[in-house]
């Protein structure tokens, strides 16, 4: 069935309900929302959420922005945790002890911090074990909670409280992780990449396709922060075009390993498109760093022609 | 009734766990709890048990995946020593405060650095403050015996607090005794189902679990984990009565072992009572008025008890089998006369810190620590209260 963004809006009521304190201009709720509009109405759902500011804007006592079961435990452990959900799920289901018409969903989310730097060893475990649970990482680049620290998921040369741009060291001095490719080293039946974009019909369908596949499915989307990255709250859906518009994040889905990119911009952006809107790249623009923008728009180059190579090559076999 | 085995500590509590047969099983392997998952598995693979077994990545996982479960409304147990105690720790802390009573083997290992792999009580005393019910065991059956009292407890509606059972590595989880065990069916009648008021896979109530707790709650709510450790105590002991109606095995907070008309008096725990026992023995046929106070209750703490018990001693000396590197002395020994201080009960009482890293403490040992209480007793006079026992000069 085509994606009808009225329909599913109009007949599918948020499970994540107005009234956090996610910062206006957050990429974050958009993608907690459009995740769990994917949620059929008659199923249950738990999620799972590492602390980071998803957490603590969402769930803060005696009020919650939840409708579904929510737990939240530590920083590096949404993966273990909502494991043994899952796996409480499995044996009581077994044993009889829940009713046996009754399907419930399990979903973690967790930023960048929680899900590629100090949860990537229980995300890791969760998914090998085959838990029957989609990961969700809004990944906005960096620890923002704690006011953007950098992550391994920061963007070179990006300017943040513990990379500074300085007059020796002009930000990051490292790449960013590729954590996709990681879960795909997983051998997970869906992996995906998206983003909040135009209807939301890719992070729609992504959600869909991830929560009704059996087993551990992950999904890395894009969830750009107004404070870190430095934008005007208003332009989040435009830096999200930009992001996808320049191929810095790529949409794709692995499905058994088999990649398929989901969108190819018929006239790929240059990198500054993406970069000059962003308080974080400001030094980039500094006469004298170009060799800076050249080496990012390289790397960005190189990553999607690695990716087109990739779906080439598994489309092959 | 009951079964007579022989059994290693391990085996013990690998049983227990096998006719309590709890939902949902998370551990990780380590020395020298390792073979108790290792049991376990061999029953989830053989079907004897409804456990979903979960083989996660890392202790913290481990506990992780209970909290997750028993949140979700399954009975939750997991197993683990020393270092992978350690790296629990933060999750240790969110299990009491969430209040959901999971079960642990802890099997007493000594915690790094540097690495040793033997006995002693430094893992259990790292977390003795985290909001967990502690009970000790002398030998396998006291290991068997409190793991199956241990969901009673800790699932009570005035406690749902987590609970762990704790013996000695090596000493007795890899040594072989007697046990006596209660039947399946016994066991499964008196451990009881699970029904858990609020649980996440109610789908007719859904909740949320583990907020964001500020100045605003967060210290009533601590108050109410406090409130909860304290009825502990008054259902450790209900439960261990009617535990004792089935099994003929009555538990006290401590075990008093020949300790009314005692002038000297140890006070220790876990494997360490038999070896004092064996010790009073032989110095009781000599006369020698000596006994011994096992604490099994560690958590919550019999303070007043434990005072009344020691107000007609002449002399107390309390074993650490774990340094509290306070320059003042262990934990037990704080607890202990802490505790005969606010009941205004003054016996001289010195503490030993013994057994560090699995350094054997023999009959003798025990025996030098009545020799010194009694020197004490004669000179009157302490001298230094914070002392080792079988440390190499």
């Amino acid at each position: 069935m085509p994606y009808n963004h009225k329909e599913i809006v109009a007949n599918k009521p948020s499970r994540f309900t107005s009234g956090h304190r996610m910062c206006a201009g957050c990429g974050a709720p958009a993608v907690a929302r459009m995740v769990l509009r994917a949620v059929k109405p008659e199923d249950h759902a738990v999620i799972a959420c590492a602390t980071g500011c998803m957490e603590v804007s969402t769930f803060i006592y005696p009020y919650t922005s939840w409708t579904d079961s929510f737990i939240h435990t530590a920083f590096e452990c949404a993966g273990a945790t909502l494991s043994g959900v899952e796996a409480a799920y499995k044996s009581m289901k077994r044993q009889g002890k829940l009713p046996e018409d009754k399907t419930t969903k399990f979903i973690a989310f967790g930023g960048d911090g929680g899900t590629y730097d100090i949860g990537l060893q229980s995300l890791s475990g969760a998914m090998e074990r085959g838990h029957d649970m989609v990961y969700v990482c809004y990944d906005n680049g960096a620890y923002m909670n704690t006011g953007i620290q950098r992550s391994s998921a920061t963007p070179k040369f990006a300017d943040t409280t513990t990379t500074p741009a300085g007059s020796v060291i002009p930000g990051k001095m490292q790449s960013r992780k590729d954590l996709a490719k990681i879960m795909v080293g997983h051998h997970l039946p869906y992996v995906a990449q998206t983003i909040a974009l135009n209807n939301f019909a890719d992070l729609y369908q992504k959600s869909e396709k991830a929560i009704y596949t059996e087993g551990p499915c992950f999904l890395n989307v894009l969830a750009p922060c107004p404070r870190g990255w430095g934008y005007n709250t208003e332009d989040l859906m435009q830096i999200n075009k930009l992001a996808v518009e320049t191929c810095y994040w790529p949409l794709y889905e692995v499905v058994d390993g088999v990649y398929k990119i989901t969108y190819k911009p018929a006239n790929k952006l240059p990198i500054e498109e993406f970069l000059r809107p962003q308080k974080r790249f400001k030094h980039m623009f500094k006469l004298g760093n170009e060799w800076m923008i050249e080496e990012f728009q390289k790397e960005v180059d190189s990553r999607w022609q690695e990716l087109l190579d990739l779906e080439e090559i598994t489309n092959k076999s | 009734m009951g079964i007579r085995e022989r059994l290693s500590g391990n085996e013990a509590a690998a049983i227990a766990m096998k006719q309590i047969n709890p939902d949902v099983v998370a551990a990780f392997p380590i020395t020298p709890s390792t073979e108790i998952p290792q049991y376990f598995s061999s029953f989830v693979s053989n079907g004897q048990v409804d456990t979903e077994f979960v083989a996660v990545e890392s202790e913290h996982s481990a506990m992780s995946a209970c909290i997750g479960a028993e949140s979700a409304g399954a009975r939750a147990m997991t197993a683990t020593s020393a270092n992978g105690l350690s790296l629990m720790w933060e999750m240790i802390y969110i299990a009491s405060s969430l209040r959901l009573p999971i079960v642990m083997s802890l099997v007493n290992r000594a915690v790094s650095g540097p690495l040793n792999i033997h006995n002693d009580h430094s893992d259990a005393m790292g977390v003795r403050d985290a909001g967990w019910i502690m009970l000790f065991s002398e030998s396998n059956q006291e290991a068997y015996d409190n793991l199956l009292m241990a969901h009673r407890i800790a699932e009570h509606k005035d406690v749902q607090l987590p609970l762990m059972v704790c013996q000695d590595g090596f000493i007795t989880s890899h040594s072989i005794e007697n046990i006596e065990l209660l039947e399946d069916d016994v066991v499964k009648n008196f451990v009881g189902k699970y029904k858990p008021e609020h649980y996440l896979l109610n789908d007719k109530e859904p909740i949320a679990v583990g907020p964001l707790d500020l100045q605003a709650y967060l210290f009533e709510h601590k108050a109410q984990q406090a409130e909860a450790m304290k009825n502990a105590k008054k259902v450790i002991a209900e439960v261990s009565e009617e535990f004792a109606k089935i099994s003929g095995r009555k538990y006290e907070f401590f075990e008093k072992y020949k300790l009314d008309d005692a002038e000297l008096v140890v006070v220790c725990m876990n494997s360490t009572a038999g070896t004092t026992k064996a010790a009073i023995d032989e110095l009781r046929a000599q006369g020698v008025k000596v006994g011994l106070l096992k604490i099994r209750m560690f958590r919550p703490f019999p303070a007043e008890e434990v005072a009344e018990a020691l107000k007609n001693a002449k002399a107390v000396a309390v074993l650490d089998k774990a340094d509290s590197l306070n320059g003042c002395g262990g934990a037990l020994f704080e607890d202990v006369v802490s505790g005969m201080y606010v009941s205004n009960i003054h016996v001289p009482t010195v503490n030993y810190v013994y057994g560090i890293g699995g350094r054997d403490t023999t009959v003798t040992d025990i025996k030098s620590v009545y020799t010194d209480l009694s020197e004490i007793v004669s000179s009157g006079n302490l001298n230094n209260p914070y002392r080792y026992l079988g440390l190499r000069k």
